[in-house]
């Protein structure tokens, strides 16, 4: 579960400072995905920037199941990362001299304690988890011998692969035409549902609304609709149509 | 090294090229030091040779001491021998000329005059003259110079170089300014200022330095004891030293060896920069990737251990290529050349290449700790 409460993101802009999450709360629950729209410049990204633990808000908790995130130095949020959240990129930002196996292995080898443990544990889900993406023929090929989608799978296969409590989402399917777009939101769908994961996906594209669970919508740092509440699947399809 | 084998596998041809570059350094670097080696032995063996605690050398009005100048008086010889700590006196004479075989042990015949006698072999070489037991009548301590020392004033003993040079063997007859030695020993590998050292008795040697023109004084006194070096080299205008600080006082050692170890060092130089410089091109390639692994959890430090792990892999295949060169081509040039091979010409400089390859890949961490996850998130690679 990953839970905001009152967070307020500002950045320096000359002698002045420009807000870009304006006390914000919002909350994704395990097993659930959820949307977080908006224009660009609206504070998605810096949304999900807080989530990742990559800043810290100048105000409010950014909490990770029951760790407030806000307050961790950057060694604690790097181990946090490394074990609590998944991330999946915009361009999905595969290491080039790794094969799709080795993605999701890289994730084993990113150091602190207890690697050998950790590392052993997610060699023993690489294979079932490129499965369960389709891409258990690829598994030997590097990011330049696969598709966009191909690459997206992976990526999202590798914010998986070390079951995090949290899955973060930056437009997933921005590089994609619609139809292989749809395949990788009803991908993150289903996996989030069937591994409880909570789902925080950033896009401003709601023709693939269907497979979120709840929208939040944001504006000017601010959210417009949902919040705390949900905006159901259904007016979600619905305002996609 | 998970991700920085991977690299390495994946941009082959660009780690092949830099290990490439490492090991055609760290060839000029082993012949260089190869070379230095082999010619500092040449210059310095019967110095460091010389059985003492400190080499005194005349040095008057404060100038500084030189093997080739120096002349010691038996004034200074007897101030020396009779200071409080001194435990004993060698006296030693060096001086360089030109030497002749004039008689091969088979063509010689009883009481034969060396005059008219056809001359086998001749070369430079440095006399040096030789007592067998110091001031307090000790045999000096063992070296490959002091086993040349002949027992009496007809004999001579010869260093393995000067034989070869001389195409001498035991019993010839050999010429030095018109007088004749017997060959009566044929030692180690021992040189004094590129040349091969012969030596005779201290009167046989004064004989000969006075042909030569210098007083017939011994050059350099070796000195053991336990004094007041300073003390007394001041009072008797004399310089003492160790064997290995007076390499100083030979005037042909510093100006060759300053040369080529001024060379090594730039080739030092330049194997960290071009380390450090293909390193640093390399992981600001690489930032990207380095942003997208500390935005998935990478801690810095094993960021760190990858990048210096694969500096660490080229380096050794580099440097291990390199030295394998060296030891081959060393092994075939040293039957021509004064090449020395032994760890201090090989693995030290090997070591040394590797030290500051690594400081030079080191540089380049820069843009892997300062790497900004944060650019992960929205970027376009």
């Amino acid at each position: 579960m990953i839970t905001f409460e009152n967070v307020t993101l500002t950045y320096p802009d000359g002698a002045s400072r420009i807000t870009a999450v304006d006390d914000v709360s919002l909350q994704a629950l395990p097993g659930e995905v959820l949307g977080i729209t908006g224009p660009s410049g609206s504070g998605k990204s810096s949304l999900l920037a807080l989530g990742a633990t990559l800043i810290r808000p100048d105000s409010g908790r950014v909490m990770i199941g029951d760790v407030d995130a806000a307050g961790l130095r950057a060694k604690d949020a790097a181990a946090l990362r490394r074990e609590r959240i998944g991330i999946v990129f915009q361009q999905s930002n595969l290491i080039p001299s790794l094969t799709a196996r080795e993605q999701l292995q890289a994730m084993g080898e990113l150091g602190g304690a207890g690697s050998r443990r950790r590392r052993e544990a997610i060699r023993s889900r690489v294979d079932d988890l490129l499965e369960a993406v389709g891409l258990a023929g690829q598994a030997d090929k590097t990011p330049a011998q696969l598709s966009g989608g191909q690459r997206q799978r992976v990526a999202i296969a590798r914010g998986l692969v070390h079951e995090p409590d949290v899955l973060l989402v930056d437009e997933p399917t921005s590089a994609l035409d619609q139809e292989r777009g749809a395949a990788i939101m009803e991908l993150i769908a289903s996996l989030t549902h069937e591994r409880g994961t909570a789902t925080l996906l950033v896009t401003h594209d709601l023709v693939h609304a269907g497979a979120l669970d709840r929208i939040v919508r944001v504006l000017d740092g601010r959210l417009t609709e949902g919040g705390a509440g949900a905006t159901s699947r259904r007016e979600l399809q619905r305002t996609a149509a | 090294m998970f991700v920085a084998w991977r690299d390495l596998r994946f941009a082959r041809g660009r780690f092949a090229l830099i290990a490439t570059v490492v090991a055609l350094i760290m060839l000029l670097v082993g012949f260089l030091a190869g070379l230095t080696g082999g010619l500092a032995h040449q210059n310095i063996s019967a110095v460091l040779a010389m059985p003492g605690d400190r080499l005194v050398l005349a040095a008057p009005d404060g100038e500084k001491p030189d093997f080739a100048a120096s002349d010691i008086t038996a004034e200074t010889q007897k101030a020396w021998t009779e200071a409080d700590g001194v435990t004993g006196v060698l006296p030693i004479g060096v001086v360089q000329g030109r030497a002749e075989i004039t008689a091969p042990a088979g063509a010689q015949s009883a009481g034969a005059p060396s005059a008219g006698a056809q001359s086998a072999g001749a070369a430079g070489v440095a006399v040096v003259g030789l007592p067998r037991e110091d001031s307090a009548g000790r045999a000096p301590r063992s070296t490959a110079l002091t086993a040349l020392a002949p027992a009496s004033d007809g004999e001579v003993g010869l260093s393995a170089g000067a034989a070869e040079e001389l195409d001498a063997h035991v019993g010839d007859t050999l010429t030095i300014v018109g007088q004749d030695f017997t060959v009566a020993s044929i030692g180690e590998d021992v040189w004094y200022s590129h040349t091969a050292v012969i030596a005779l008795t201290p009167s046989a040697w004064a004989s000969v330095d006075e042909r030569f023109g210098g007083t017939g004084d011994p050059t350099v006194l070796a000195v053991t004891g336990e004094a007041d070096w300073d003390a007394l080299a001041s009072s008797t205008s004399t310089s003492a030293a160790s064997p290995l600080a007076s390499l100083r006082a030979l005037s042909t050692f510093t100006s060759e060896v300053g040369s080529l170890a001024l060379m090594i060092g730039m080739l030092f130089g330049v194997s960290a920069l071009v380390v450090g410089a293909f390193f640093t091109v390399w992981t600001m390639q690489r930032a990207g990737d380095v942003a997208v692994l500390k935005a998935l959890g990478a801690s810095t430090a094993s960021l760190v251990r990858d990048a210096l792990g694969q500096a660490a892999v080229v380096l050794a295949i580099g440097i291990g290529a390199g030295l394998l060169a060296v030891v081959g081509l060393g092994a075939l040039a040293g039957t021509a050349l004064p090449f020395l091979l032994s760890p201090l010409t090989t693995l030290v400089p090997a070591l040394a290449m590797a030290v500051l390859g690594l400081a030079g890949a080191a540089f380049a961490l820069r843009s892997v700790t300062s790497a900004d996850p944060l650019t992960a998130l929205g970027s376009t690679r």
